[in-house]
């Protein structure tokens, strides 16, 4: 099969590869109609994420159709069912599982000493994320193995296309989770760093969830403009103070909640000097991310309220204000999306026509355009949010 | 064995494995950009550790010093060639490469008995400065973004029945579920006044 395969910093090359097989009992393999490329990949591609290997499939958007199911999964999946694949791999039976804490579940990472040492106690499995993740083949592939496939699956109708429902698998729900774990309540500010396909959907779940005022911090004008079109209120970081604006619009108490959907890369530019320093010590390994919307958000954020951080960050982060954080008494939330945990409410709020995640899809290619679609959204060319692609 | 195939230990038997390369993401100029970051890591280390040597095959006798800090400005150059940041490394190697020619410049009077070590020298960064200039160029046009080519999206709300119909509409069946809830109701438990 052909697929997109990671062999270094910036070198992703569409492949041949073998098929995957069945290996467990509860596997199932699905032939992949439609896929994505994440924000969280260009991490990989640009290997600020140790642990990838040379020959490691990418993807963790994904969905199909389901050709061959293992034993164990036969209960809950057959032949010809059309399933969206979350990007985490859930048990749906350890602790972590039951408690809806489906991205760190237990019993998923085939590699689980690599993630104990790396974060201490290990998270799920992920397709296509490194090998602290278990290593898992990813879904920008024309076939994908599913691992613990009869609780790793959300079943979808058929009549609705690809484009509203791929996004299930991942920042949709992610983009949920941002604001439900903001905790946003009618009448609320909520601030938003990012504009990328996961502020997207956080600027669209923040408003459905009732926020009073949805402001959006970029500076790409095609991202801001999306983002406009959703009722927020933009804000171009290159044009004006962060900052001030933020103060200005909530008569200078700040944002209720803080919402980061930028993570490791922030923006780097003269307007934001820390951004520099970070950028140099991420290039000599003594930093992992540039923390500059963390940073902000701390500061500007109003005493008591909630920063919610949903952008991935990869490792160890530098001079981070706590002074600041524990004064003002801010609630941190944070963690990669529990995508099962919302997907079942979330389909029904696609069929009832209250979201259309397919807003998002800025460019539809074939899977062999991959390679250089990678560097099409990396480069921001092209005005290019979210990559689909087509095996 | 390629590192593809060495890599396939650490995957399981179901696991895909490559069997054909195809096309990469790289382009030429990020080739010719990595290969020049190497190039600059090489030269950084001689010139850190044999500047010596250096002095003496050019007839730069007494300028072992300045050698050596050019050694680590090569390295300190190379740092972001090899990053995503190229032309940030590439601007660094063109400037250090004039810096290299001026010197050279220096040795290339009639009384340097190592004259023609030295033309010889000059001609080889004279080159490579060119392809420094090819990846600098290279680099920047095929990792361009085209100032004003910015697409509308302002038709794409992704909100079917509006941004003002749609705010607070998941509230009718939606509640931030108990463990989300980050905000206290400690007013709510104050004691109210002449209570």
């Amino acid at each position: 099969m052909k697929a997109l395969v990671w062999h270094g910093k910036e070198d992703v090359r569409y492949d041949t590869v073998s098929d995957p097989q069945i290996e467990h009992p509860r596997d199932a393999i699905i032939k992949v109609t439609s896929c994505a490329i994440c924000g969280s990949d260009l991490h990989l591609f640009h290997n600020l994420i140790p642990a990838m290997l040379p020959g490691d499939i990418l993807g963790h958007e994904s969905m199909g159709e389901v050709v061959e199911v293992g034993s164990a999964a036969k209960g809950t999946l057959k032949k010809g069912d059309r399933v969206v694949i979350p990007f985490t791999i859930q048990c749906g039976e350890c602790d972590q599982c039951r408690r809806g804490n489906f991205s760190v579940c237990q019993r998923t990472n085939r590699k689980g000493e690599l993630g104990d040492k790396a974060f201490g106690h290990r998270t799920a499995g992920l397709f296509g994320y490194t090998h602290l993740t278990g290593g898992y083949p990813g879904g920008q592939a024309e076939y994908l193995r599913v691992p613990f496939a009869d609780t790793t699956h959300v079943k979808v109708p058929d009549g609705i296309d690809d484009e509203k429902l791929l996004f299930l698998s991942d920042i949709l729900p992610t983009g949920w989770q941002a604001a439900v774990q903001a905790d946003i309540q009618p009448g609320d500010t909520v601030a938003i760093w990012g504009c990328g396909p996961v502020g997207q959907m956080t600027i669209r779940s923040a408003t459905l969830l009732g926020a009073e005022q949805v402001i959006a911090i970029d500076h790409l004008p095609e991202r801001l403009g999306m983002a406009a079109a959703a009722g927020a209120i933009t804000i171009n970081f290159m044009e004006e103070s962060v900052i001030d604006r933020l103060n200005e619009l909530t008569g200078g108490e700040g944002p209720h909640k803080c919402i980061d959907a930028v993570g490791a890369e922030s923006h780097v530019n003269t307007g934001q000097p820390d951004t520099l320093l970070d950028r140099a010590k991420q290039m000599l390994m003594a930093e992992n991310d540039r923390p500059h919307v963390l940073r902000e958000m701390i500061y500007v954020c109003r005493p008591a309220g909630v920063i919610s951080i949903i952008g991935v960050y990869t490792g160890l982060i530098d001079k981070i204000p706590m002074g600041q954080a524990m004064n003002k008494g801010l609630t941190f939330r944070m963690a990669q999306a529990h995508v099962p945990r919302w997907t079942g409410d979330l389909l029904r709020r696609i069929e009832d026509g209250q979201i259309d995640p397919s807003f998002v899809i800025t460019h539809k290619v074939d899977l062999s355009q991959g390679p250089e679609m990678y560097r099409t959204f990396r480069d921001k060319a092209d005005s290019c949010i979210k990559v689909m692609l087509r095996p | 064995m390629s590192l593809t195939n060495l890599t396939h230990i650490a995957r399981s038997q179901g696991d895909p494995r490559i069997e054909r390369k195809g096309p990469s993401s790289l382009t030429g100029p990020d080739r010719l950009a990595r290969a020049l970051g190497w190039f600059s890591i090489g030269l950084g280390v001689a010139e850190l550790v044999a500047p010596g040597r250096i002095a003496r095959t050019l007839g730069l006798d007494g300028k072992e010093g300045l050698i050596r800090a050019y050694g680590a400005r090569e390295l300190a150059s190379a740092v972001p060639t090899l990053s995503i940041n190229k032309p940030v490394g590439l601007a660094a190697r063109l400037g250090g490469d004039a810096l290299d020619l001026a010197t050279l410049a220096t040795a290339l009077h009639r009384d340097n008995p190592q004259r023609r070590n030295a033309a010889i020298a000059t001609a080889v960064v004279a080159g490579i400065a060119l392809l420094d200039l090819a990846a600098y160029a290279g680099v920047k046009a095929v990792h361009r973004r085209d100032p004003g080519s910015e697409r509308d999206y302002s038709d794409r709300s992704g909100l079917p029945r509006g941004a003002e119909a749609s705010r607070g509409l998941a509230r009718k069946d939606f509640r931030i579920p108990p463990d989300y809830r980050a905000e206290g109701t400690v007013a709510d438990a104050l004691p109210t006044s002449g209570a």
